[in-house]
């Protein structure tokens, strides 16, 4: 018999070993894949834009010599109380029920050391948070789980949440091995049910109500707290406009790599923008309606280092919020559970089942075994060293680019690297002034 | 007495005001005039005052309520009571949509009938109507109680948590997971109760109502049962 060369086994481009092994799961449990996290797929980032830097037309500041100013004021279109904030870069909503007590005290406490903000979530507010965090923002959700005028008055800001990058447009779940009596008690839910957090508000639909709940929520804190309005990136252009006409003073705008506690994963993969396509339209609608830098723009999703937070501001925002990136720097998915995560079928850094309640760094569960793993004095202090170390670092690419204030970077100072990161933020390719889709506008 | 006239004063400083009445013992008696619809009359007060509004109001009136005792001697708009911790709102007229929308306590009564999403996600609240409520009323609400004398619309607790419905009247349907259920002693002792505060005792009597609630199926999630959702 001849022994002719044999054609290798062929994978599918479409058909590839994970996708047939999740129609395998699929058909095995009749049940889609739910986790918690942002997407996982490839998408343009800020990763494909890059600094010009300063040359020969523009002069750059000296590193360690010139000031680089970093900090933002939020909430000076209307409230009696703006916000500062000595960094551009806030923690993001995330939940008590979603996570720890100690690790919402870490967040509380790495957040107030940099002399920035952090932010509730679903659920309510914990005296925790509010007691280790400087400056609060207090978000305000569809379900309603804690709401009281106590504590809205309490807080330092106030976030009416309508949607998040994760999952624009969706609801949530909180998965009954999560409902401590604790958290049972601050969501008036009996303990050990699935809770289920709503897609809309209860009373309030489209944009002339969400008016008037923001005047109500005024009225009822006497005009003192700024109001923000987080919407998921699905229509920015539109949504930030709606925003801004209801009276927001600040729009938080999440793309789609920002974190979820929990939802189907063809979700978190199939619904929303990437936050790079969705920054420069909210800009667009700022500066259209002549708000730009007077309602200020928050961004989110997917922010990991200095050079994204640089990249945010230079294409319009006035500051950054990071939720995974901080969870990551108190020590989730660290690999020094490696073991840990092997028992559950997973491996560091790709651990994602924060909904189930195990999680091993004691961050995301309400199993006090596990939670007492973690120290949120020294998890405040890795947030803060984190934060610190994203600060210098777009400290540096400011002062190379010549500003003397991260607020003073611009899309000008700025080039991509693709056709499809140059389209969507709006800066021209490397090497060329070509602005893909720029003469037909968004 | 104390009256304010919204009008000529403006909503900025009835609200201040009212707050400004925490911890306070006198002034205990107010009387707004010309309300016109306005939106969020009397929002956010904590104080154990009487407030009357003489005429109609607009969205949110008394929201987030504590303490008070709250009149309105005309109609209320959108989401009047809102989130009410505590104390007492008395609607003359008729309520728009999301009356009672998430209370966490006191007690709202409607003197006339209320429209859809009545008492939607109520956590605590009592709401008693005279007339009738609208559709998808008591949606996802977690506990309390609410009480119609009238009919109820289509979906009345769609998935409901543990409140406690009592309907005299006709149910056009009932939302997914809410079902009859048997009324016992301690429901009929409840319901005259609420009849009673909620000025109602002289129009119905207990035995005349049906008690509705969770029968507790889609508690946990399972997908056997995503088309009942």
């Amino acid at each position: 018999m001849t022994d002719f060369p044999r054609t290798p086994p062929r994978f599918s481009a479409t058909f590839t070993p994970a996708i047939n092994a999740e129609i395998r799961r699929a058909a095995a449990t009749g049940i889609y894949d739910i986790r918690g996290g942002g997407t996982k797929r490839h998408l343009p980032h800020f990763d494909d834009l890059l600094f010009l830097g300063a040359s020969i037309s523009r002069y750059p500041l000296e590193g360690y010599r010139e000031k680089c100013a970093t900090d933002v004021w939020l909430g000076t279109r209307f409230a009696k109380k703006p916000i500062h904030l000595d960094i551009p870069i806030t923690i993001a909503g995330m939940s008590f029920g979603a996570l720890s007590g100690p690790a919402k005290e870490a967040l509380g406490r790495g957040a107030s050391a940099s002399g920035t903000s952090t932010t509730t979530g679903d659920g309510g507010m914990t005296e925790e948070e509010r007691g280790h965090s400087k400056t609060l923002v207090y978000q305000y959700l569809p379900s309603r789980y804690g709401m009281n005028p106590d504590d809205l008055r309490r807080a330092d800001a106030i976030e009416v949440v309508v949607g998040q990058g994760a999952k624009p447009g969706g609801g949530g779940m909180l998965l009954g091995q999560k409902i401590s009596d604790r958290v049972a008690m601050m969501r008036n839910l009996p303990k050990g049910i699935d809770q289920r957090s709503a897609c809309r508000h209860p009373d309030w639909t489209g944009p002339d109500d969400l008016e008037i709940k923001i005047m109500e929520i005024r009225e009822i804190t006497d005009w003192e707290k700024p109001i923000y309005v987080k919407v998921g990136g699905a229509r920015p252009y539109y949504d930030t406009a709606l925003a801004v006409k209801a009276g927001a003073d600040v729009v938080v705008l999440d793309g789609m790599q920002g974190g979820t506690a929990a939802t189907q994963d063809v979700f978190i993969e199939h619904v929303g923008m990437p936050i790079l396509a969705c920054i420069p339209q909210a800009v667009k609608a700022l500066q259209d309606l002549g708000m730009h830098r007077k309602v200020q723009l928050i961004v989110s999703g997917g922010i990991r280092t200095g050079a994204d937070v640089a990249k945010a501001i230079a294409l319009g925002a006035d500051a950054v919020a990071i939720g995974t990136a901080a969870l990551i720097a108190l020590g989730d998915n660290d690999p020094r559970w490696e073991e840990e995560y092997r028992k559950l079928g997973t491996t560091a850094d790709a651990y994602d089942d924060w909904h189930e309640g195990r999680d091993p760094a004691g961050i995301t569960t309400q199993d006090p075994e596990l939670f007492g793993r973690f120290d949120p004095v020294l998890g405040g202090r890795r947030l803060k060293n984190y934060l610190k170390v994203m600060t210098l670092e777009a400290q540096t690419i400011a002062r190379a680019c010549g500003k003397n204030h991260l607020h003073n970077l611009e899309p000008e100072d700025l080039c991509a690297l693709t056709i499809e990161a140059a389209a969507m933020a709006g800066v021209p390719i490397a090497g060329t002034n070509w602005v893909p889709g720029r003469s037909g506008g968004f | 007495m104390q009256t304010f006239d919204l009008g000529a004063e403006g909503l900025r400083a009835l609200n201040s005001a009212l707050h400004a009445l925490k911890g306070q013992t006198n002034m205990t008696s107010w009387e707004v005039v010309n309300p016109k619809g306005a939106h969020a009359i009397a929002a956010g007060v904590d104080a154990p005052v009487d407030i009357t509004v003489r005429g109609s109001t607009g969205y949110y009136c008394a929201g987030m309520n504590k303490q008070a005792t709250i009149r309105v001697k005309g109609s209320a708009g959108p989401g009047v009571a809102e989130n009410m911790m505590s104390g007492t709102v008395i609607i003359d007229g008729d309520a728009s949509q999301y009356a009672g929308a998430t209370g966490r306590g006191g007690l709202l009564v409607i003197k006339g009938n209320a429209a859809s999403r009545c008492g939607i996600s109520m956590k605590g609240i009592d709401i008693v109507v005279h007339g009738n409520i609208g559709h998808m009323s008591c949606f996802m609400a977690q506990s309390g109680h609410m009480v119609v004398l009238g009919d109820a619309g289509d979906a009345l607790g769609d998935s409901l948590y543990e409140a406690k419905l009592f309907v005299r009247g006709s149910v056009k349907s009932l939302g997914a997971d809410c079902i009859e259920k048997e009324m016992r002693p301690e429901h009929y002792e409840a319901l005259e109760d609420l009849l009673r505060r909620g000025e109602a005792d002289g129009k119905a009597r207990p035995e005349e109502f049906r008690r509705y609630g969770s029968a507790r199926k889609l508690y946990t999630f399972n997908i056997d049962n995503a088309s009942s959702y």
